[in-house]
């Protein structure tokens, strides 16, 4: 069947039969594709309903009158994003995100490089230690960070968010960025050597240009990574309305008012905005990060 | 000293000045000195500071992308006036050496740190031996969160698997609607846990038996005659609704990295076996899953790494109560709601114990590849 399309030039009455075996394949996968939507979809309907009718009546309801103004409102999103603090919850996602990936990034790119083209003893061991704590789990970590960081007082600031953020995120940068790198040409890094490069200009002015690719793939892997998290928000910065992340401030609202569907539903979608954004306007890069990223611990 | 100096990287003509001379030492410990203490007024700004967000984001990001190449720049410097002799031996590790230092710091020290406190009690004052490991593995709680755990990796991983690469292969041969309809899949995949939580809680809210039901659940039950339920406190198949959550956040990922191993099959080795007469079943069994083996295998070892260490879905759903526990929703509980550190190490080592088959496997890859 699926030779259809790789054997364009097949007789057509081949082509007809193919056709209508393929058509119960496109209802299934189509049901597939309609199964695995409906719930964002329901969602998204009711953030956009009217607090009363979200609990009086089903959202598929509002399909019998969806042109009837009185169905829809934007008032939810209004609320979540004043009253329930949201919109600063948003703020301090994007306070949190910015430097999480750039910091994590560069440190990573002067590491691969030196890994992939310098001499060092040590290089080889220190290289599979990396490696291997790719996959060990964050919560290894937490407890000693906590007291550390109670001792330095970075408990509840964004600088030890960025920081926890890097660590966790470096290892899986690291080897990601050195696969790349080290699979650039030897002579082109071994005549900037010979007209007289530093190491340093070597990688700002040559390698770095050259690895743009995988530093994209990588950033949106750790955008995502970071901007959803929760566990190491909670831990490190707290649900306090100051600080708190988007993902810690939902997770408290649905701790706290269960039921308030008007709230919860709008109030996702704000924290789903900047994700999706990315995902439908970069959605190449962004497969490419995943399945690069998909490894981590 | 300074002879090689201005052979390092092309400068404007001021620094190069500023720089050829016995100046050089001077400016290179002067320069980072100053460094340092911008960093570490940063440092204490972004930590005490009252000042509304709009500058603190501005120190951040100057801090986060400057303060960081500044740091490069400048002992990369400082490296460049060592004697000749072992300049270019140090010179790898102020490379290497921030990197080393972070992980060092945030992921090694805290292992080993982590193991000990797993053998002492919880304000980590007395040695109490292998009493937090006999409350992981033997206590009722405990094993209700291991078996939980169990199921989740059986069931998660099964489904994500299988359904990702049934769904790859069957878009496969719907052409041109094929990108939507994965697009559809993989759109959960940018949803974090909490928002996907949310998106289900409400797929399963339960209204009492004279209202109308908002969750959908619910109302296709009471459509098709039963009465409604609240699905999160029926135990035990609570768990398996929280389970789906993770299956519809995960297939989608596997379904790309899938699709693409299977377009990489050849198409004569398609066409040999169709010449043979084998029917696509056994295609698919016989080609297909054989030559993507090496995807199957990494993509089933990463959905286990991350179902193993599943978090926020049991903590926004339902708080591990009703039966739902898991081991990582427990750590956290034993660290912040009852403050027993020795208990919660005990629970993050048996999360490490699990994956150490895998991180051998990662290394030993490693290695091979490198031959």
């Amino acid at each position: 069947m699926s030779l259809g399309y790789q054997t364009p030039r097949s007789m057509s009455s081949d082509r007809l039969r193919k056709f209508a075996s393929g058509l119960p394949v496109r209802f299934l996968v189509l049901l597939i594709a309609l199964v695995w939507t409906l719930p964002s979809a329901g969602l998204l309907v009711s953030s956009l309903r009217p607090p009363i009718d979200i609990t009086s009546s089903g959202w598929w309801t509002v399909f019998a009158h969806p042109f009837e103004a009185s169905v829809w409102t934007v008032e939810n999103y209004e609320q979540v994003l004043t009253t329930h603090g949201l919109g600063n919850a948003f703020l301090n996602s994007v306070l949190v995100t910015v430097p999480s990936v750039v910091i994590p990034i560069t440190i990573a790119a002067f590491a691969a490089y030196a890994f992939a083209w310098l001499e060092f003893p040590g290089r080889k061991l220190l290289f599979i230690v990396v490696v291997g704590l790719m996959v060990v789990p964050l919560q290894m970590s937490l407890i000693p960070l906590l007291r550390l960081y109670t001792q330095l007082d970075l408990n509840g600031t964004f600088l030890g968010v960025w920081l926890a953020h890097t660590g966790f995120g470096l290892p899986l940068a690291v080897f990601l960025l050195f696969g790349y790198i080290s699979t650039l040409p030897g002579e082109i890094i071994e005549s900037a050597r010979v007209d007289g490069a530093s190491p340093l200009t070597t990688f700002t002015r040559l390698v770095l240009p050259l690895s743009v690719p995988v530093v994209a793939s990588f950033a949106i892997f750790q955008f995502l990574w970071v901007w959803n998290d929760l566990l190491v928000a909670l831990i490190f910065l707290g649900t306090k309305e100051e600080v708190a992340v988007i993902t810690a401030r939902l997770a408290a609202l649905v701790g706290r008012r269960g039921e308030q569907w008007h709230v919860l539903t709008a109030g996702a979608f704000v924290s789903m905005a900047v994700p999706l954004l990315v995902f439908f306007l970069l959605q190449r890069y962004f497969v490419r990060g995943l399945t690069a990223g998909s490894v981590k611990g | 000293m300074a002879t090689s100096a201005s052979a390092e990287t092309p400068r404007s003509p001021a620094l190069t000045r500023l720089t050829a001379g016995p100046l050089r030492v001077l400016v290179s410990l002067i320069v980072p000195a100053i460094t340092f203490l911008v960093l570490r007024w940063a440092f204490i700004f972004m930590r005490d500071t009252e000042a509304d967000r709009i500058s603190i984001a501005i120190v951040a990001l100057i801090i986060g992308v400057g303060g960081v190449w500044a740091l490069y720049l400048v002992t990369d410097n400082l490296v460049s006036i060592l004697p000749e002799g072992i300049r270019e031996t140090v010179r790898p590790f102020v490379f290497v050496g921030p990197a080393l230092v972070i992980i060092a710091v945030y992921l090694v020290y805290p292992a080993v740190r982590t193991v000990s406190l797993s053998f002492f009690g919880p304000r980590s004052e007395e040695f109490v031996g292998l009493q937090n490991y006999a409350f992981a593995l033997t206590s009722d709680d405990m094993l209700l969160a291991l078996r939980n755990n169990v199921l989740w990796l059986i069931f998660v991983t099964s489904f994500v698997v299988s359904l990702g690469l049934i769904i790859a292969v069957l878009s496969d041969r719907i052409g041109r609607w094929e990108p939507i309809a994965k697009s559809f899949v993989f759109l959960p995949m940018a949803i974090s846990a909490v928002g996907a939580s949310i998106i289900w809680k409400f797929v399963y809210s339960f209204q009492p038996i004279q209202r109308p039901q908002i969750g959908l659940l619910n109302a296709v039950f009471t459509a098709l005659g039963g009465d409604p339920q609240g699905w999160l406190i029926l135990k035990p198949w609570n768990n398996f609704f929280l389970i789906v959550i993770m299956i519809w956040i995960l297939t989608g990922f596997a379904m790309v990295v899938l699709s693409a191993a299977i377009k990489g099959v050849p198409g004569e080795l398609l066409e040999a076996a169709r010449m043979d007469g084998a029917s696509e079943i056994r295609i698919f069994f016989g080609v297909i899953v054989p030559y993507i083996r090496g995807t199957l295998i990494t993509i089933t070892t990463t959905v286990l790494i991350m179902v193993l260490k599943v978090f926020d879905i049991v903590f926004v759903m339902t708080g591990g109560q009703f039966d739902t526990e898991v081991i990582a929703n427990r750590m956290y509980r034993e660290m912040f709601t009852f403050g027993n550190f020795g208990r919660s190490s005990a629970l993050a080592v048996i999360l490490l114990v699990a994956v150490i088959p895998i991180m051998i496997y990662n290394v030993r890859s490693l290695e091979q590849s490198r031959r």
